[in-house]
């Protein structure tokens, strides 16, 4: 497990460090940072001292060196927008995104864990095949036009829900729905083939045979064991999620990481672009390190490697 | 040909693999409505010139948000079927015109990944070791990197166009390919006739092309269908937050964007595109699902 461990550790940190160099290069697709930050009125010494001040006169290796140096640290630098540090700005509004993400994970899941399950059970029935209907519709639906009909009838024609903003609970049932509903194809996929395959397996014929009640056999003994891969997939979904709250946020107004990634590239806010998208990417490479780390856990097979 | 066989050696009679295919194609019918409702779509996109009531561009300003023909507003015209925007242009015209959009973006960016993808999956898949140790640290790496938040900000750093909106996308999206490309390669890899080709001497390069992508084709299929959709969405989205393809074009994204904010007074104006965006990406993945189906038999 220990080695194991430490391999999956050392391929974590190399992909983050590519991520990072990845994330400082973008800055040159550009150009000229100095040239993007100062505008298109400024003036030649206007742009030189901007080079200077945030160094970009210096040599790549050593600005990317720097750069990472402080990263790690947790120093992003200085907003050219907010005029704050931009660490700060990204932990005022990570909790609202995390929180988000955590709303759509629960409603993703419950929703599809058990429409998984009933289709299992009964294979080609009507359930399974509205389930798998389901599934194939809600797979194509454009994210934030969901997002704006969800909006349009709860919010305007029903009138139950509040439309924009971070306040309360309230705010955050449209767009933990409109965020959820598309990781629940996956994970419905998932637990139906799982469940299948479990229900199949020579134990479920045992534990029905001892003549144990179908209920205690469905979820204690075929679920249980259903249930280790969607753990890990949920994990991976839930960091595809908070990348893709930058269109929920910038619908609902919700003032999350996604809100403030959108408006610092309206605003051509270089260093928070870069921090955001580090930030989000580590979150990631996080999570499924987790993930990898409980399925070695769970599974002594995946051990080997 | 038509003679008629002796009774005794009249063969048991089975259909042809061809014969086979056919009736499971014709049998499946998320295949044939997903195909037809893409054919339509895709005649629609390239006779956009010629069905298109009105020039898409053509602002008529005391034509302004007319409603479709079928609500009861009083100013509601056949010569607008779909009703016009807030700039008194043709919404049907606009919508028809967008389908080239949709579907130029859709497949080039999937084109550009699948090539990606194929050649990191087929080299990981085939050569196994150092080789696929890299690959897979290069899919994770893509992997670990938010799609959406990427092409944003990569678009508005560079410029944006259709040209530009293409390329992001299609360097974003390889990794699906890679993967499914190099665990298909993999069992295929393993079988007979690539061992008897390679003792027969074949190259490398023959081998893959000749033995290995014939046999993974339907996978590559498949995925295509996936990622195409998947590129339509996200360039959608991207135009939605104005960071892809940029007005006056038709893009349906555009078009809810431009929209969003007279949805509360014309909910048509959202439904229309957003409707077209829904049939055009269920229709391709109707028609992914349906070739999995039909090509793989006995599996789901």
């Amino acid at each position: 497990m220990l080695a194991y461990l430490i391999k999956r550790l050392g391929v974590a940190i190399l992909v983050a460090l590519t991520v990072s160099l990845i994330t400082f290069s973008l800055i040159y697709l550009s150009g000229d940072p100095a040239v993007a930050i100062a505008g298109e009125s400024a003036t030649e010494e206007d742009i030189e001292s901007i080079r200077r001040f945030y160094g970009y006169d210096r040599p790549i290796a050593v600005q990317y060196l720097d750069w990472l140096g402080r990263a790690v640290q947790g120093d992003f630098g200085q907003s050219h927008y907010l005029r704050e540090p931009v660490a700060v700005a990204i932990f005022e509004r990570l909790p609202t995104t995390m929180l988000l993400g955590l709303c759509a994970l629960v409603f993703a899941l419950t929703l599809s864990v058990p429409l998984g399950v009933l289709a299992a059970i009964r294979p080609n029935s009507l359930i399974d095949r509205a389930a798998l209907t389901l599934a194939v519709v809600g797979q194509a639906m454009p994210s934030f036009w969901f997002a704006l009909t969800l909006m349009l009838w709860l919010g305007i024609y029903w009138r139950l829900l509040p439309i924009t903003g971070s306040d309360s609970w309230a705010n955050f049932v449209m767009p933990s729905i409109a965020l959820g509903y598309y990781v629940t194809p996956a994970v419905m996929r998932l637990t139906r083939a799982g469940m299948l395959e479990v229900l199949a397996a020579d134990y479920i014929r045992t534990a029905r045979a001892k003549g144990l009640r179908p209920m205690r056999v469905l979820f204690k003994h075929a679920l249980r064991n259903a249930i280790i891969p969607v753990v890990s997939l949920a994990a991976v979904q839930f960091g595809f999620m908070l990348g893709g709250s930058i269109v929920i946020e910038t619908i609902f107004a919700i003032n999350g990481l996604g809100f403030l990634a959108w408006e610092s590239i309206q605003r051509a806010d270089l260093p928070m672009m870069q921090a955001i998208v580090l930030v989000l990417s580590v979150f990631y490479i996080v999570l499924t390190f987790l993930a990898d780390m409980l399925n070695a856990w769970l599974d002594p097979r995946i051990r080997v490697v | 040909m038509e003679k008629t066989p002796s009774l005794v050696t009249v063969p048991v009679l089975e259909p042809s693999p061809m014969a086979l295919l056919r009736r499971r194609i014709f049998g499946h019918l998320g295949l044939l409505i997903g195909s037809a409702v893409l054919v339509v779509i895709v005649v629609m996109a390239l006779a956009a010139p010629w069905i298109a009531p009105h020039d898409p561009f053509d602002q008529v300003l005391d034509r302004k948000l007319i409603p479709p023909v079928w609500s009861d507003g009083a100013k509601a015209t056949w010569t607008h079927p779909l009703g016009t925007d807030h700039f008194g242009r043709d919404y049907l015209s606009r919508l028809i015109w967008g389908a080239r959009i949709s579907l130029v973006i859709g497949f080039s960016a999937m084109l550009i990944s699948g090539i990606l993808g194929t050649v990191v999956g087929v080299l990981a898949g085939f050569f196994g070791g150092r080789v696929d140790m890299v690959a897979n640290f290069l899919i994770t790496t893509r992997l670990s990197m938010p799609v959406v938040l990427v092409a944003i900000a990569v678009v508005s750093l560079v410029g944006s166009s259709l040209t530009v909106v293409i390329w992001v996308l299609g360097l974003l999206i390889w990794d699906r390919f890679a993967v499914v490309m190099r665990s298909a390669t993999m069992q295929v890899r393993n079988l007979d006739f690539v061992a008897a080709a390679q003792a027969l001497g074949c190259s490398t390069g023959r081998i893959v092309f000749t033995e290995i992508l014939p046999n993974i084709a339907n996978h590559l299929i498949v995925v295509a269908t996936v990622e195409m959709a998947h590129a339509i969405l996200l360039e959608a989205a991207l135009s939605f937050l104005g960071l892809g393809v940029q007005p006056p074009e038709p893009s349906w994204g555009l078009m809810i964007s431009e929209a969003k904010g007279l949805m509360f007074f014309d909910g048509w104006l959202i439904a229309i595109p957003g409707t077209a965006l829904f049939a055009l990406v269920l229709s391709i993945n109707l028609l992914g699902d349906g070739v999995r189906d039909v090509t793989a038999p006995g599996g789901t």
